[in-house]
């Protein structure tokens, strides 16, 4: 990894403001560090390098005409290819999109593109975002740069890996269940979920609507809210965007946490978690006393049902919003059928993956009458329980800490012959998506192996700033710098 | 209402009309119609990977203002559910609908028909987006174009209270009527603006309960309505009396055979897993801004109609006809505020105008206060009413001035009793078949010499005063 690309997003403002070097010659450099590691870690499914040097060039431009459109221009990243990219394929990783190429752009892109956007390529994730390891792409096997023996975690799985094999200053990933949390603690990098509704949707093509949110994923705390500063606000083409002032997300970072109550919530810490996972949060907890925060234990009845009443709903709302790719319009079409219903039935069975269309048959189980009531109206109550649960807690604490996943990143191949093994890895972090409340996922140690272990802070609804305090507290204690 | 074989039948319809809104539900496309196939799309209603509706008040507007047009009570608070099934018309595969919350409930309409007034309750309207529309072509096959996709709809389900195809056709006609009136909508037939769904079952007639029930979707005529009624009541009912089970089914109306056919029976029904729209809030209404929204509607039919009885001196029935198409109860407004014989002028225009009309609403060429020039001549007897009928298709037709023509076609009444008497005298010499089987009592014969002495005067003599002189002539020769 050269130490060019290895730097974070901050260091790169500086060096660009200085002149140390250009956005085309930062740019290149990435593009270089691609081509060398990209065979063997598999993150991208796509790379666009002539857009990416072109792009380059017009930030160099700008900046030399003194007219720069944010402090994040000209600073080259990667896109999660379930982000609709206009003019450039946005696959989804799955055979249904193989070929799809948006005509419009998703409206991250648009704010990107409006703070000097460079687009290295889009990044590998699980089809359709359904998946925590990025297994279940249909074109690649990402690898976790850090032991390419193991899985980059999932769905973000291309988005982590690229940030942390120095193949993207930052990157876009989704989050439903965990999708962007999750890998980033795979891989030791920084990713945010924010809050329901901070980030517009629009343009992301929808796995679970009440649940997936963008966010972004970096290699620091501090990097990570300037990204969320350019990505999130109000659009009034998502109606589930929420219409409030999103501030500087960078404005508390550096402040004291002395005072601040953090709640340990005792159901992240049973049965089924690894010891070195569970020592690094502990670890961390006490670092966070020793910086004057005060630790408590809290307790979050509901959050055994959690994870049911996610993949209840997840999948209820998968198995219509997948019902469009039904090889009609665009996207994958089977070679022979004899009339419409052939034409749909032999479309979607060729066209999806294994999981895709177990979670489709799952979520059309659920809302199928006669089975609504049992299934997606309880898990509808559990969501209600869940966020009483959280509102309970944040009234008692600022924050909660928990593990992100149960363990650290696990072999390529481990898990894929048993689906529910892998969904009970989502168990740490659903709870948080049901609730719509924001969580960041920061590296907080490594386990026997010197693989990364990730931490998940906690917030109410628009608390993303306090995160960033807090991690970038517990970073400035105990991290490198970069 | 007749019964056949002892069976009534029971009704109820649902009724899909298109909103008027500028923009499209979910996106700010066109609605308008009649533009090249699928110029006036978008991604999102295109339903591409990726994009997410927004909803267009104004069609919560419009459709608030159908409900309390129709009597319905109007929800505080409503969601939106998608409706999932495949269809190559539905892009999203999911139709974005309401289905336990509507916005309106609980209204009703008041009918006219021949046993009297009746009330027809309204269960429920809700908004919906329409889907795209197949065009088959021999060349390419079968093409899609999505223009409509996303267009505005209301659904207005009413009560099962309807009983004949004529209570049928009289609700219709004042949905329409009302709709129309407040704005919301086109109601047009022709360009499917306004579809109706048809649910009937028979009962013995006093049953209490309610047969198995068909529906018959889709009919674009309230003519076709009617028949498609007649049609399926009587074959249910025939159904029965042979022994055999009415299935429940959707069938399709054939306005060439006039009968209805099976298309897909329950069993194979879509099980269409409703469920709330996640990318949606719910829809939340303050009683000011339906407060302000009532404001809005302007009169109503029925108070129009109250008023053309009770200021203009109009029989039920005609004030019912002129209120129930808008355009042509707005045009009778023009005229009688140019006349003060209103009630002649409502007769010439439902006597004449209104079968001169061709178009689905009255459309008419002639200046409101030309008409009533012609209701003037009349009204003051400067002419007969067998004249101004021909002067009103004229006037249709060719756009005369009725003033102009009566003066120098001297078209004007006779009323000089001298030159009356002359006709009548005349009409009488020329007619002795006629006048003897008056005198045997046969009143048609009278009519005949009328006729006569009318015809004799080129149509032009009062026929009023021509009658008495008449009479007075045959009776005094008795």
């Amino acid at each position: 990894m050269s130490e060019l690309t290895n730097r974070s997003v901050t260091r790169h403002i500086k060096a660009l403001a200085d002149g140390e070097y250009s956005s085309a010659e930062l740019t290149a450099e990435f593009l270089k560090e691609i081509e060398k590691t990209d065979g063997h870690i598999g993150a991208y499914l796509l790379t666009d390098t002539v857009g990416a040097l072109n792009a380059a060039e017009a930030s160099d431009k700008r900046r030399s005409a003194g007219c720069l459109l944010s402090c994040i221009d000209g600073i080259p990243a990667g896109i999660k290819d379930n982000i609709c990219t206009k003019g450039v394929r946005t696959t989804c990783a799955s055979k249904m999109l193989e070929d799809y190429v948006p005509p419009y752009d998703a409206t991250v892109i648009t704010k990107l593109k409006d703070s000097g956007f460079v687009m290295l390529g889009k990044l590998n994730m699980d089809e359709f975002a359904m998946g925590s390891s990025t297994e279940n792409s249909a074109f690649k096997i990402t690898k976790n740069p850090v032991d390419v023996s193991r899985v980059p975690g999932g769905s973000s799985g291309g988005s982590a890996a690229a940030v942390a094999a120095g193949e993207a200053a930052y990157t876009l990933g989704s989050d439903t269940g965990g999708s962007i949390r999750q890998p980033a603690s795979f891989c030791g990098v920084v990713g945010m979920k924010p809050t329901y509704g901070r980030v517009s949707r629009y343009g992301l093509v929808a796995f679970a609507s009440s649940l997936d949110q963008i966010g972004p994923i970096t290699r620091t705390v501090c990097d990570n809210a300037i990204i969320l500063n350019a990505v999130a606000g109000h659009d009034e083409r998502d109606a589930t965007s929420l219409d409030i002032q999103t501030g500087n997300f960078s404005r508390l970072i550096g402040k004291s946490i002395a005072g601040i109550t953090i709640g340990l919530p005792d159901e992240f810490f049973g049965d089924g978690l690894d010891d070195d996972v569970r020592r690094c949060v502990l670890d961390a907890a006490k670092a966070y006393e020793s910086m004057g925060a005060k630790i408590v234990s809290v307790s979050m009845p509901s959050v055994k049902h959690a994870l049911a009443a996610y993949y209840v709903i997840s999948s209820a709302e998968a198995s219509s919003n997948l019902a469009r790719f039904d090889g009609v319009r665009y996207g994958y079409r089977a070679k022979s059928f004899d009339d419409v219903a052939g034409l749909y039935l032999s479309s979607r069975s060729e066209g999806f993956g294994k999981e895709v269309k177990r979670r489709i048959m799952l979520g059309t189980f659920a809302l199928s009458s006669g089975y609504y009531d049992a299934y997606y109206k309880k898990a509808l109550q559990v969501r209600s329980l869940v966020k009483a649960d959280f509102d309970s807690i944040f009234h008692k604490c600022d924050a909660i800490l928990s593990p992100v996943a149960p363990t650290a990143a696990y072999r390529i191949g481990e898990k894929t012959s048993d689906p529910l093994a892998m969904y009970l890895g989502d168990a740490y972090s659903v709870p948080v998506n049901i609730a719509g409340i924001p969580a960041l996922s920061l590296p907080c140690g490594k386990n026997a192996e010197g693989l990364p272990v990730g931490m998940q802070l906690m917030g109410k609804d628009f608390t993303e700033d306090l995160l960033y305090q807090l991690g970038a507290a517990f970073e400035a204690e105990k991290g490198e710098q970069i | 209402m007749n019964l056949y074989k002892g069976y009534e039948m029971v009704i109820g319809l649902e009724v899909h009309i298109e909103l008027k809104t500028k923009t499209k539900i979910f996106c700010s496309c066109s609605t308008e119609f009649g533009a090249q196939p699928n110029m006036h799309t978008c991604p999102v209603c295109m339903g591409l990977p990726g994009v997410l509706p927004v909803l267009n008040r104004k069609v919560v507007d419009y459709a608030v203002m159908a409900g309390l047009a129709t009597n319905c009570t109007i929800a505080r608070f409503s969601k939106q559910d998608r409706k999932n099934y495949f269809y190559p018309d539905l892009p999203k595969a999911y139709q974005i609908s309401q289905y336990d919350l509507p916005l309106c409930e609980h209204g009703y309409l008041d009918i006219e028909t021949s046993d009297g007034s009746k009330r027809i309750g309204i269960t429920r309207i809700h908004i919906e987006e329409d889907a795209g529309k197949l065009v088959h072509d021999e060349k390419f096959g079968t093409m899609i174009d999505c223009n409509r996709c996303g267009v505005p709809l209301i659904e207005i389900v009413s009560e099962p209270d309807i009983r004949s195809a004529e209570e049928a056709k009289a609700y219709l006609q004042k949905l329409r009527a009302v709709i129309l009136y407040t704005g919301v909508s086109d109601c047009k037939m022709q360009e499917g603006s306004m579809r109706c769904d048809v649910n009937l079952s028979v009962r013995k007639a006093g049953e209490k309960e309610f047969g198995t029930r068909t529906e018959m979707k889709n009919i674009n005529s309230f003519q076709f309505v009617v028949k498609a009624i007649e049609y399926e009541y009587k074959r249910q009912v025939d159904a029965i009396e042979a022994g055999e089970t009415v299935i429940q089914e959707t069938r399709r109306f054939d306005p060439d055979t006039g009968k209805t056919y099976a298309m897909r029976s329950k069993e194979n029904a879509n099980d269409y897993r409703y469920f709330p729209d996640p990318d949606l809030p719910p829809i939340e209404l303050t009683d000011d801004e339906i407060h302000e929204l009532g404001l809005r509607i302007p009169e109503l039919p029925d108070a129009r109609k109250a008023r053309y009885i009770s200021d203009f001196g109009l029989s039920a029935y005609d004030a019912e006809m002129l209120t129930a198409d808008k355009y042509l109860a707005d045009y009778f407004e023009n005229v009688a505020a140019f006349t003060s014989y209103k009630k002649l002028a409502a007769n010439l225009l439902l006597g004449e105008f209104t079968k001169l009309n061709t178009a689905e609403y009255f459309e008419c060429p002639v200046e409101p206060k030309s008409f009533a020039a012609l209701a003037d001549l009349v009204g003051n007897e400067t002419i007969n009413s067998s004249t101004a009928k021909k002067l009103a298709t004229r006037m249709w037709n060719d756009g005369i001035d009725p003033e102009e023509a009566v003066t120098s076609e001297g078209l004007e009444q006779i009323n000089d009793t001298s030159v009356l008497t002359e006709l009548a005298k005349k009409a009488i010499d020329a007619s002795p078949k006629s006048v003897a089987d008056y005198k045997k009592g046969k009143a048609s014969a009278f009519k005949a010499i009328i006729g006569a002495a009318m015809g004799m005067s080129g149509g032009k003599a009062n026929p009023a005063k021509l009658s008495s002189i008449a009479e007075e002539m045959l009776n005094s020769s008795k």
